[in-house]
């Protein structure tokens, strides 16, 4: 089974466009929308949802006001700013939790003496099981606001493992988030590819820069996606050469087409809205990706 | 006042508009600090080219076990909720990956065998750029509490300043820490499908955590109209529109986003602020309501 995972460093560079598209050429795979905080996989592939599962990714503190004396050991030991002072209903100084900041430690329930302070788990999202006209989809939502995406991304790359060894599925394309931090590290540990899409401009190389650091650090082979790449043709020679010096890879160039956004405003995929040259370049991305994956 | 540039969907523009924005706040000669606060991929140095006088390190506190005290009874281990210390064979392992730096461990440990050391996870820049005071965050390369590094760059902003934040894509925790605490939000979209659906995101994300907002429309004419309507529908300001300009999109590859230079566009900008100040004093006067920033 071989996985393939689509990130970008910088957002809104086409990754979700680039994945919709993949999914439309390749066979008998299974999809993951890795970027859990705002996915939209979903708006182009129409998923008919199979199965609704709540996502509990921590635990948080809440004090329970009758039980709590105001010693305020609590906010003494919290590192993360989560715990302020209000009035209790008496008039006597109280404590109260802030869930947005709560980091899940635990660490006041621990310590706080008068056993006020419950400590349990929250859902803090939902995740889904699809399906979709190109085959089975995994994605989910985070709720707003919420912690624990890394964990998410992790649940949905496990499930969707599950389902391709059952079904007997040979591959995975999976969409990530921007960025380098928590979710997309989860969606590309152990993965058998990364395709990092990026566009010719100075905070294009900036950031694929900052992903080459990033799978080269986990040891993660990656190949490269220039998208937009006429826009500006010497800057994605650039970013060609001083990648390549790295010794990553190109999977391909895409040249710019408003017929991306026309294809996403029609809930479809570029190459099935057009045969036009922006699909050729699609789909020799895709040849060489899957050259890569062997 | 505190005004944060956010967007749910990546790539919408909110550095260009968080730099128009502090660059036309420094040319009417009002002290104006620019925070970065997208720490994993800071890109308004590559716009502002500011000169970075002081730099200095971003660390959490992780346990370091003293072996000699160390028993081996494992209550480090049962206590941290982010699995980050596992015990074998007597032993204790930290795995600093998955550390949170709550002192768990260190404070309850009942043989006092953990220390806290300072682990570096990223760094917060300092420097000067065409009369803004811009401050960035960096997130080391296979870390994951950005927030941390977000808070700390936040802190750099004075309370009493102006400080225009440009905060990371999305809508969770990242996102929060930099939109916390600001008087105002402008979530920054382009009118997709993705957009619409991430602006939906980012406009209960901004409700849940009560803050006045906004909406800027970036490439305002190269899409459909569902978030016109959606924002209409909720009655939701789009105060500033932005055409899709090939001048604007080639000058940003090349790394020059200062849209002064192009005819028009300073005194959007201007008219963005003052509608941003205006909404945040609460002058909803109904006649200002009707003047909206959009570019010729």
């Amino acid at each position: 089974m071989k996985e393939v995972v689509v990130i970008s460093g910088k957002g809104g560079t086409g990754k979700t466009s680039l994945v919709a598209a993949f999914a439309a050429l390749a066979e008998r795979k299974i999809l993951i929308d890795c970027d859990v905080d705002a996915a939209d996989l979903h708006l182009v592939l129409n998923p008919r949802i199979d199965r609704r599962e709540d996502f509990t990714g921590g635990k948080k503190a809440s004090i329970l006001e009758d039980l709590c004396t105001g010693c305020g050991k609590c906010r003494e030991v919290c590192r993360f700013d989560a715990v302020s002072s209000v009035t209790g209903p008496d008039g006597q100084n109280r404590f109260t939790v802030d869930p947005i900041s709560c980091e899940g430690c635990g660490l006041c329930a621990r310590l706080c003496s008068a056993e006020a302070i419950r400590f349990e788990p929250v859902v803090s999202g939902q995740w889904f099981v699809s399906s979709t006209i190109y085959g089975p989809m995994v994605h989910a939502r985070l709720g707003i606001a919420q912690a624990n995406s890394g964990k998410l991304v992790s649940l949905l790359r496990r499930e969707a493992r599950g389902i391709a060894e059952k079904e007997g599925f040979h591959l995975l394309i999976a969409d990530g988030s921007p960025g380098i931090g928590c979710p997309v590290i989860a969606s590309i540990t152990g993965a058998d590819l990364v395709v990092a899409v990026t566009e010719p401009t100075c905070s294009g190389l900036h950031d694929v820069q900052r992903v080459v650091d990033l799978t080269s650090h986990f040891r993660i082979p990656l190949m490269l996606c220039i998208n937009k790449w006429d826009i500006h043709p010497e800057m994605a020679d650039r970013i060609t050469r001083e990648t390549g010096q790295r010794g990553v890879r190109m999977a391909g160039r895409i040249r710019y087409d408003p017929a991306v956004t026309r294809a996403q405003i029609m809930k479809t995929s570029v190459v099935e809205y057009t045969g036009g040259a922006i699909s050729v370049d699609i789909r020799a991305v895709w040849r060489n990706v899957i050259y890569a994956l062997g | 006042m505190r005004v944060a540039i956010a967007s749910g969907k990546g790539g919408t523009g909110k550095t260009t508009i968080a730099v128009n924005l502090a660059l036309t706040i420094a040319s009417s000669g009002q002290p104006v600090t620019l925070l970065d606060c997208d720490v994993e991929e800071p890109n308004c140095h590559l716009f502002l080219k500011p000169e970075i006088t002081e730099s200095r390190p971003v660390t959490i506190p992780q346990p370091k076990v003293l072996e000699e005290r160390c028993n081996g009874c494992g209550v480090c281990a049962d206590v941290c909720e982010y699995h980050a210390l596992t015990v074998m064979m007597g032993r204790v392992l930290v795995f600093g990956e998955l550390c949170h730096g709550c002192g768990a461990c260190f404070l309850l440990c009942p043989e006092k065998a953990i220390v806290e050391e300072d682990h570096p996870i990223g760094a917060v820049e300092e420097g000067v750029s065409q009369g803004i005071h811009f401050v960035q965050g960096r997130l080391n390369v296979g870390e994951v509490m950005s927030p941390a590094v977000i808070r700390q760059v936040r802190e750099r902003g004075d309370a009493e300043d102006l400080c225009i934040i440009d905060s990371p894509p999305g809508t969770s925790c990242p996102v929060v820490e930099s939109v916390r605490e600001t008087d105002f939000v402008l979530l920054v979209t382009e009118p997709t499908p993705f957009g619409l659906h991430d602006l939906m995101l980012a406009v209960e994300m901004v409700r849940a955590l009560a803050r006045p907002f906004a909406v800027a429309l970036n490439r305002c004419d190269a899409g459909d109209e569902g978030v016109c309507s959606y924002c209409e529908q909720e009655g939701i300001e789009i105060l500033l529109s932005i055409p899709d300009d090939r001048r604007i999109a080639e000058g940003y590859a090349r790394g020059d986003i200062d849209l002064s230079k192009l005819p028009g566009y300073r005194e959007v900008f201007d008219c963005c602020y003052r509608r941003i100040v205006a909404m945040v004093n609460g002058k909803l006067d109904r006649e200002d309501r009707g003047k909206r920033g959009r570019a010729a």
